[in-house]
């Protein structure tokens, strides 16, 4: 398995933890990553002012990935998004289409479909399979709630971005339940984290933070679990910020390959633990160490 | 006499130059970071801080960043192989032959009791460190002009750069070449060192220089009796040897002078030499004269900001040291493109035309900025457009040869464009998370201004639908023309179920949403309906929407909710911009 590696604009700057977290499970599962310093941004941001500037960002990558005849994983669900929505817009023909085209031309690249789109989770759960994650478990938690948080741009548009079933998903249930965590029914699982409004609109960007982190604490989760580095800043640099005006307990967020990493041995440092912004030190306490290697 | 006074001209508007721009480092004021802190606070902080890290451990850091990114240039090896070995050739060649050549009165001389600029090893490496230049600067062309590096924009101060140094080396090549083949020159030589009496002698000595030095004489021509060249080679080894290596060691000029030797004679009587001298030194005045006001002023500012960064940070660093650090990285940008290259935003620039998304040309604005230029409110509106438009994603700061931190300039200015400049509806785009995550750092007072500027300027009037009571009007009726793109018309298919409004997480999160929302996701879909496109431009919805796509997921109809509102925002930015530009007082200038 060999994946063309889109880290985005966000994680190389503010969520590194997630990149050296990710290359370090996806290395024990032996999944390859080819990195591209010719990637840009995906086009995300661009999508509110001026759809050809999305859609071209977005192209540019699947270009790339198409040259070199690899499929691309992101970790970022609205990089996956967003380039799944180009996909989806580029099938067609017209104006739009025949300008992209023309853009991508004048760089020399071309992009006729080919490449497939996956998430990070998606990859896991499908291409590695459940049984080969297992095998490279050698811990498991115990007694530990985990509330997965999906990510918007991940499920929905479900006929575009095809990841999961929009209404009932279970892909990153069951990798959370891998590892031994509970993963717990909660209000507002599939809704939105708050960042696309962040800096727009922060009250009712840290409004929609605070419902899920209430829904978090009603379901009585230990951590919230994400896999996207912009859910992950909205449940860790935000809620931070919003904790300290509010003085609620916080509601730490874990990043999956954190979990997941934490089970295979991989060390604390690697997966980056102390760089989160909200403490997650106490997440080790959940391993039962009587069940050292499991299999 | 001429030389003297033109040598202490250019060294004194050198000097000047130095200063007033080094001033400048401690007087321009760059965003709003600088406004609080006086020229004198920036001195006396810049002292304290230098003599703060001079007498700590962060020396070591220091010496290895000398030693690492400004001597052996490291950060632009990483990046790329032909550009480091072309700045290298440029840079090694040049410096040896300042300390070699040009200062060879002051450092040659004294260093080596030998020193001949005519003896070898010194004749021969004059010309290895001369094509060493000559070669980098054909590299620096051939990316520029022929291999054309995306997004490497060449403006006059790139021209200027290269251009200067080509006359320089390229008069020294031509220099050399007419001074091998002259006879004047030999003859002065002959004149000043050699002690002939006879005829014979003379002869002997000319025929040898002619045969194996490339002088080219209008007395005698090759061949040569083997006699006379005997003799010739006693006199020369009497009298020239000593202080003269043979031509051909001075490979470069040499090989130039075998080119020139047709015309060799007419270029002697002609006064070549004098002529190519003159033209050598006064480039190389122009050179340094200039040179404070030119992008070669990077060979100071450069390592300045290297060592500068290696030691800096803007938790711990003193907040008029960062403002005089910022200044001072307008002058180390040498337009090298490498941030334009890595740029994750710069594929916009191809979309939409507007350079200053590239990360170099805002460093050519902020200087003009800087110097207190008066701007076009277009080119404002570019630039301001232009800052906003990054991902900041950082990249251009981890890969600058010249170290500059061009992410926190980047914030600096930003905040200073975006409060007093025109409403950007790009803070109505994701664009602003990081601007969210960074909020502590902004007066509180003045955070909130750029958005609700925006939010005035997209916003339409859809006042109709809000008033049940009056009738609404289908004056304005327009005829739907979204893009084309791919369920783009789907609006049509609706019902009015209103299940996209009851799912929407913005419309719940508020208990009067059509007060400040304006329009429900439904009523936008009902105005494009009714083809009230202008209506469904209009609301607050629109910005406010999270983009979750739960919307579009329920609706029972496969209407597209989430990407027509999409749509809708990017027709009423373009809407904005067309009322902007009508309102611009300039809209001649660019």
């Amino acid at each position: 398995m060999k994946y063309a590696m889109f880290l985005g604009c966000n994680i190389p700057a503010r969520v590194t933890q997630y990149e050296t977290a990710a290359r370090a499970v996806l290395r024990q599962v032996d999944v390859q990553l080819v990195d591209f310093r010719e990637f840009n941004c995906c086009g995300y941001p661009m999508r509110n002012t001026d759809q050809k500037t999305f859609l071209f960002s977005s192209a540019v990558n699947l270009a790339l990935a198409e040259n070199a005849g690899l499929d691309i994983m992101a970790l970022c669900k609205c990089c996956f998004g967003s380039l799944k929505e180009a996909q989806h817009i580029l099938k067609e023909e017209g104006d739009v289409q025949t300008e992209i085209n023309r853009l991508l031309a004048q760089r020399g690249l071309k992009y006729s479909g080919k490449p497939q789109v996956k998430h990070f989770l998606s990859v896991l759960y499908h291409d590695v399979g459940l049984d080969a994650i297992k095998s490279k478990i050698t811990r498991q938690y115990e007694s530990f709630k985990i509330a997965t948080h999906y990510g918007c741009h991940a499920l929905r548009p479900s006929k575009v971005t095809q990841f999961d079933d929009p209404v009932a998903p279970v892909i990153f249930d069951k990798l959370v339940e891998v590892t031994g965590a509970v993963s717990v029914d909660w209000n507002d699982k599939l809704e939105c984290c708050g960042a696309p409004i962040l800096g727009v609109n922060d009250d009712l960007s840290m409004n929609l933070t605070g419902r899920k982190l209430a829904g978090g604490r009603k379901a009585d989760a230990d951590f919230l679990c994400s896999a996207c580095p912009y859910c992950h800043l909205q449940f860790d640099t935000v809620q931070q910020m919003m904790v300290s005006e509010n003085g609620d307990d916080p509601l730490a967020s874990v990043l999956y390959p954190q979990l997941l990493g934490l089970c295979m041995g991989i060390d604390e440092k690697t997966l980056g633990l102390q760089m989160n912004q909200l403490d997650i030190s106490n997440i080790t306490s959940f391993f039962d160490l009587g069940v050292e290697n499991v299999e | 006499m001429v030389f003297t006074v033109l040598l202490y001209t250019s060294l004194a508007v050198f000097a000047a130059g130095l200063i007033y721009k080094i001033s400048t480092w401690f007087s321009r004021k760059i965003g709003l970071a600088a406004k609080d802190f006086t020229t004198s606070d920036r001195i006396s902080e810049a002292f304290k801080g230098i003599v703060s890290v001079v007498f700590s451990a962060k020396l070591i850091t220091l010496i290895k960043v000398f030693i690492l990114d400004v001597v052996l240039q490291a950060r632009i090896l990483k990046e790329d192989f032909t550009r480091w070995l072309m700045h290298m050739l440029i840079f090694g060649g040049f410096m040896l032959l300042l300390l070699m050549h040009a200062l060879e009165k002051h450092i040659s001389e004294a260093i080596f009791a030998e020193y001949y600029a005519t003896l070898n090893p010194f004749f021969f490496l004059r010309d290895v460190f001369g094509l060493m230049v000559l070669i980098g600067v054909g590299i620096a062309i051939y990316r520029r002009f022929v291999l054309k590096v995306p997004r490497l924009r060449t403006k006059g101060v790139d021209h200027y750069a290269i251009i200067i140094l080509a006359v320089i080396m390229l008069s020294g090549l031509f220099l050399e070449a007419t001074k091998i083949t002259s006879f004047k020159v030999y003859q002065e030589m002959v004149d000043e060192y050699a002690d002939m009496e006879e005829d014979e002698e003379v002869t002997a000595l000319e025929s040898y220089w002619v045969q194996y030095y490339g002088v080219v004489s209008p007395n005698v021509k090759a061949p040569f009796d083997e006699e006379v060249l005997e003799m010739g080679a006693e006199l020369d080894d009497e009298s020239c040897l000593s202080c003269h290596s043979r031509s051909h060691w001075a490979f470069a000029g040499y090989t130039v002078s075998r080119l020139i030797k047709p015309v060799a004679l007419a270029l002697d009587n002609a006064g070549a030499v004098n002529f190519l001298w003159y033209i050598h030194w006064l480039a190389c005045f122009i050179g340094l004269a200039y040179l404070p006001f030119s992008k070669m002023f990077h060979i100071f500012s450069t390592p300045a900001s290297l060592l500068a960064n290696a030691v800096m940070a803007k938790e711990t660093s003193a907040p008029a040291n960062i403002a005089t650090r910022q200044a001072m990285e307008l002058d180390a940008c040498m337009r090298c493109g490498t941030c334009s290259l890595r740029c994750s935003a710069a594929a916009a620039f191809d979309a939409l035309g507007n350079e200053y998304i590239l990360p170099t040309e805002k460093m050519t604005f902020l200087k003009k900025l800087a110097t207190g230029k008066a701007l076009g409110s277009k080119e404002l509106q570019a630039i301001q457009e232009g800052v906003y438009l990054c991902t900041n994603c950082d990249r251009c700061t981890v890969v600058c040869p010249a170290g500059i931190n061009l992410k926190d300039l980047w914030f600096n200015v930003r905040e200073d464009l975006v409060q007093k400049g025109y409403p950007e509806p790009l803070v109505l785009s994701p664009f602003s998370f990081f601007r969210g995550l960074n909020r502590e750092n902004i007066a509180a007072d003045e955070y909130g201004k750029p958005l609700e500027g925006a939010n005035t300027a997209v916003a339409g009037r859809f006042e109709q639908v809000m008033d049940p009571s009056t009738p609404i009007s289908f004056k304005d009726r327009d005829v739907v023309e979204l893009n084309g793109l791919p369920g783009s018309s789907t609006f049509s298919y609706c019902f009015g179920c209103q299940n996209c409004t009851t799912v929407c997480p913005v419309v719940v999160s508020f208990e009067n949403p059509k007060e400040t929302l304006g329009l429900l996701p439904h009523q936008i879909m009902n105005c494009l309906g009714l083809g009230l496109v202008e209506m469904a431009t209009g609301p607050k919805m629109l910005w406010d929407c999270v983009t979750c796509y739960q919307c579009q997921e329920h609706c029972p109809q496969n209407v597209d909710v989430t990407d027509i509102l999409f749509q809708l925002k990017n027709l009423a930015v373009r809407k904005a911009a067309k009322t902007a530009e009508k309102q611009l007082p300039d809209t001649a200038d660019g």
